[in-house]
């Protein structure tokens, strides 16, 4: 099968290190003034050396996400449908070796939480599980999309990941976009991050983003746990992982999250502390080179940064998140997968949206599809 | 000035309004107020046609502003159709704004997609208004299945960069027995007035409205630069000579 396997074997991660480290303020106005960004403008903006002009890429980034998206957010809210997991991720709440409770909605459940979020405005939901193919695999997930698809205009899915038959059935069923992370680009580490479970295995979550490519799904979201792994040289390969799926998947969307590790029950502290200054540039690096990509910022992030981020290269943002399977009405007390920062209801959100002079949109897309 | 006929309608301003983008539902409403535009297009994805009281839909609720629904997102005829039937019944329209753009990234629109819906559309009863490329023939084969304009794009979809394909609008202005609408790419009140000039029939605008400074001045901008484009090309433009003709040097023997 095609994938992105033999691009990313052409790149070497402590020579992308060598180049990100040595870029000069030169070649961040070179970047900066060309008319059309490729990969390499990318690691330039990445940089050290970019940080000192993080004041003219906030202000291109600004202009950018206006003229591509308008003054516009649009909103969405998890919905976590499990929280059994079979791996053991170091970082995660839902780690297999994490003594919680453990709880996967059933029907009725899932369509209580549904209306909650209903009843919060919400059109576009984003369906949440560990990895547990038995109990929580793909007949699971299709039995809930068809029970939620007659209420949700747009349905996104965070889950294992799945077999190219399995993504195909997915997005017959109505799943309009799948999200998954490689968490770190860095091979060598990434099992020391997960060692147990189906989730050890880096080729096989490498490729994933392919097979869902190939199953024809509208929108392909990436994104790397920030905090892991040096944030410069693990988004360099999130966005060569970006620059080849676009080129062979052209008819998808792609967006981009920006998980930053978050404390969690159990969990190690991130290895890389990255500061808001250094988040910002990375979002700012993201939006200068690829003006069309959407730019997700979740709950993990919190209120000042989330209020200013608004107007700064965000094109997408959850609110009142619950990250625990019936955090919203069913089991408010069962064990999330990571603390939000950012408590506000959406209806508080929805105003400091406006407030921002920008229009937060509720439902941008549509079920008939 | 001349009024443009559209199938069934009539309209005095030649100036469309796209309704995306805007930061503020009310300053969208006051743009449409101040361009006295008289057509407005919406994107079907962003209304909630099952909700009495969406904010898009109410706030475009003014009497002498047609809300023309478009199928922006559908990546190929068959959804583009199926969004056209559920804006007709929700929306109580026939008309629609096709967009069939299976790139996410520039919008391009695709010709062969669009040309199939276009007929099929057609067929069902629906004036049809295409989002193209500025492509001179695919022009006329969307006249030959029944479309009621055609909507060539100056430059893509949001770019601002003006009437980019300017030499093939002027030939698909020349050759079309349909309302030429110049879409998409029309960044200043002064590239909408100079494609009045050459004889558009309409222009659609959008980004540069939504996204100026002050939209509202922007959109009166606008309302005064395809009045004055089209006042102009009434008016018969004087041509512009490339030398200077001051005596025949060539001909003069014929007189001798």
């Amino acid at each position: 099968m095609q994938s992105f396997e033999n691009t990313f074997h052409q790149f070497n991660w402590n020579s992308v290190q060598e180049r990100i480290y040595a870029v000069g303020p030169a070649d961040v106005q070179r970047s900066l003034r060309k008319a059309k960004k490729t990969l390499e403008d990318f690691l330039v903006l990445l940089s050290p050396a970019a940080s000192e002009s993080l004041e003219e890429m906030a202000q291109l980034t600004q202009q950018l996400t206006q003229q591509r998206f308008g003054k516009t957010i649009q909103l969405y809210a998890p919905l976590y449908l499990s929280n059994e997991c079979q791996n053991i991720c170091t970082y995660c709440g839902f780690s297999m070796d994490n003594p919680i409770k453990r709880k996967t909605l059933n029907a009725i459940e899932i369509m209580q939480e549904a209306a909650a979020l209903k009843a919060m405005g919400i059109n576009h939901v984003l369906l949440v599980s560990g990895e547990a193919n038995k109990t929580v695999g793909i007949d699971y997930f299709l039995k809930a999309i068809k029970l939620l698809r007659p209420h949700f205009a747009h349905i996104s899915v965070e889950v294992q990941p799945l077999l190219l038959e399995e993504y195909e059935a997915l997005h017959r069923a109505g799943a309009h976009a799948v999200l998954v992370y490689q968490e770190t680009y860095h091979e060598e580490v990434y099992k020391r991050y997960h060692p147990k479970g189906k989730k050890s295995n880096f080729a096989f979550r490498l490729e994933t983003p392919d097979r869902i490519g190939k199953a024809g799904m509208r929108k392909i979201g990436l994104g790397v746990l920030l905090g892991l792994e040096d944030w410069r040289i693990d988004s360099f390969f999130n966005a060569l992982h970006i620059d080849y799926l676009q080129r062979h998947y052209w008819q998808t969307k792609y967006s981009v999250s920006f998980p930053r590790l978050r404390p969690a029950e159990g969990i190690i502290e991130p290895n890389f502390v990255m500061e808001d200054r250094e988040l910002l540039q990375l979002i700012c690096a993201y939006r200068i080179w690829n003006p069309d990509l959407e730019i997700s910022i979740s709950t993990r992030e919190n209120e000042k940064f989330r209020n200013h981020i608004i107007a700064l290269g965000a094109t997408t943002m959850s609110a009142a998140s619950k990250t625990n399977p019936g955090g919203y009405v069913v089991d408010p007390q069962s064990l999330e997968q990571f603390e939000t920062s950012d408590e506000r209801s959406m209806e508080e959100v929805r105003q400091v949206i406006y407030q921002a002079g920008y229009e937060p949109v509720m439902k941008d897309w549509d079920g008939c599809w | 000035m001349s009024k443009l006929h559209i199938a069934d309608k009539i309209f005095t301003s030649r100036l469309f309004l796209g309704t995306g983008k805007f930061g503020k539902l009310t300053e969208m409403t006051e743009a449409v107020r101040c361009s006295e535009t008289e057509l407005v297009t919406l994107a079907l994805k962003r209304v909630d046609l099952h909700s009495d009281s969406d904010d898009l839909l109410a706030g475009l609720q003014i009497p002498s502003v047609h809300r023309l629904p478009n199928t922006s997102g559908a990546r190929n005829a068959e959804e583009a159709v199926l969004a056209a039937q559920l804006a007709r019944e929700a929306m109580e329209t026939n008309w629609v704004k096709l967009e069939i753009h299976p790139d996410p990234r520039y919008l391009l629109p695709d010709p062969i997609e669009t040309l199939k819906a276009t007929e099929l559309l057609a067929k069902d009863g629906f004036v049809v208004m295409p989002y193209i490329h500025a492509d001179p023939v695919l022009c006329k084969r969307l006249e030959d299945v029944g479309t009621a304009v055609v909507m060539p794009l100056g430059a893509p979809i949001g770019s601002n960069k003006g009437l980019l394909t300017l030499d093939f609008l002027e030939i698909i202005i020349e050759q079309s027995q349909v309302p030429v609408v110049v879409d998409a790419g029309i960044g200043a009140p002064s590239d909408a007035a100079k494609a009045m000039e050459i004889g558009a029939d309409a222009v659609l605008v959008n980004t540069a409205i939504a996204v100026a400074g002050d939209p509202l001045a922007m959109a009166i901008a606008f309302k005064e630069a395809v009045t004055a484009g089209r006042r102009a090309y009434e008016a018969g433009l004087a041509a512009a000579h490339p030398v200077a003709v001051a005596s025949s040097p060539l001909t003069d023997f014929l007189l001798g």
